[in-house]
């Protein structure tokens, strides 16, 4: 099993990271693009386990030691190719 | 005084924070491996400066989960002093030991340069040697110490003083320039509840020695040494 898991920083802490692609994108023209934030991806394999206890593990793995729950934010998906195999 | 001065893989003052407490303050120190679970019956831990783990996921997050980080969890809820500088206080931060977190500086840059801190709460464990409001003189070397926490925990530290150092101007006023990267209320360093376990950005162990342009720093390790 695949599982991808999303952190960002929640929307009540500053992103600088993000404001400063935010600013380069705007001066190569985007001038469309409202904001950016940056985040990071886990994609995590897994065996032995059911998708039941997959999807009780995955957020305590997440919340536990993948994101700082102060300062971030998670979402996580199970990958759709690695459930049909 | 017997101090204990923890070394995680990537820890990098380790060396210096050893070289201040034993060789210039005359205090019997070891060093402490992360692997280990044995305190060595130490009377203060010091999680030193670096980057514990190369800083991966982030700064402090693997190092928090080391075996000897227990046994300091432990000790500090005992009571037993523990301070950390730079990496350390990261490391504090993500264990839990004191509140709130770190974000990159808000410049986006490395900072590495002296800072002025002014003391907050002078009637610590930490900062007793020093005076109310007195402005001292250590470097930093961080990229990311920009202080975060929700404004109810921030409240909470100011009202019980537990704002020990706080990044100010040569005046002593915590001006937004000062403030170089972009702490809440200026934050600098951080006492808990208890009292006995700080976190600190800037290095004390860099400004011990006339040589290296300060011994401002001295002022910490010493109010944790007099008796």
């Amino acid at each position: 099993m695949r599982v991808r898991i999303l952190v960002s920083f929640k929307e009540s802490v500053l992103d600088p990271q993000g404001q400063t692609v935010k600013n380069a994108l705007l001066t190569l023209g985007y001038r469309f693009i409202t904001d950016v934030r940056q985040g990071k991806v886990f994609e995590i394999a897994m065996e032995g386990i059911t998708e039941e206890q997959a999807r009780r593990a995955i957020p305590e793995i997440a919340g536990r030691v993948l994101a700082n729950p102060i300062i971030e934010k998670f979402t996580w998906e199970i990958l759709e190719e690695a459930k049909k195999a | 005084m017997k101090f204990g001065v923890v070394v995680f893989p990537g820890s990098n003052c380790d060396h210096d924070t050893l070289f201040v407490l034993k060789d210039v303050l005359y205090q019997k120190t070891v060093y402490l491996w992360h692997k280990d679970r044995d305190l060595q019956a130490v009377d203060c831990v010091v999680l030193p400066g670096g980057f514990a783990y190369g800083d991966y996921l982030r700064a402090g997050a693997i190092a928090r989960f080391s075996p000897l980080m227990e046994a300091v969890r432990e000790f500090a809820e005992r009571g037993g002093l523990v301070l950390g500088i730079c990496n350390g206080f990261q490391v504090l931060l993500e264990l839990g030991l004191l509140p709130g977190a770190m974000l990159r500086n808000k410049n986006l840059k490395f900072l590495c340069q002296f800072v002025h801190l002014r003391v907050d709460n002078p009637e610590t464990r930490f900062t007793r040697r020093c005076r109310r409001g007195q402005v001292l003189r250590i470097p930093i070397a961080h990229y990311d110490g920009q202080y975060f926490a929700p404004a109810e925990t921030l409240n909470g530290l100011e009202e019980h003083g537990q704002v020990v150092l706080r990044y100010v101007d040569e005046n002593g006023e915590p001006t937004e320039e000062a403030n170089v990267n972009g702490s809440a209320a200026s934050i600098a360093g951080l006492i808990n509840r208890h009292g006995n376990v700080l976190g600190m950005m800037p290095h004390p162990e860099r400004a011990s020695e006339v040589l290296l342009g300060s011994e401002d720093g001295r002022l910490i390790f010493e109010s944790l040494i007099q008796t």
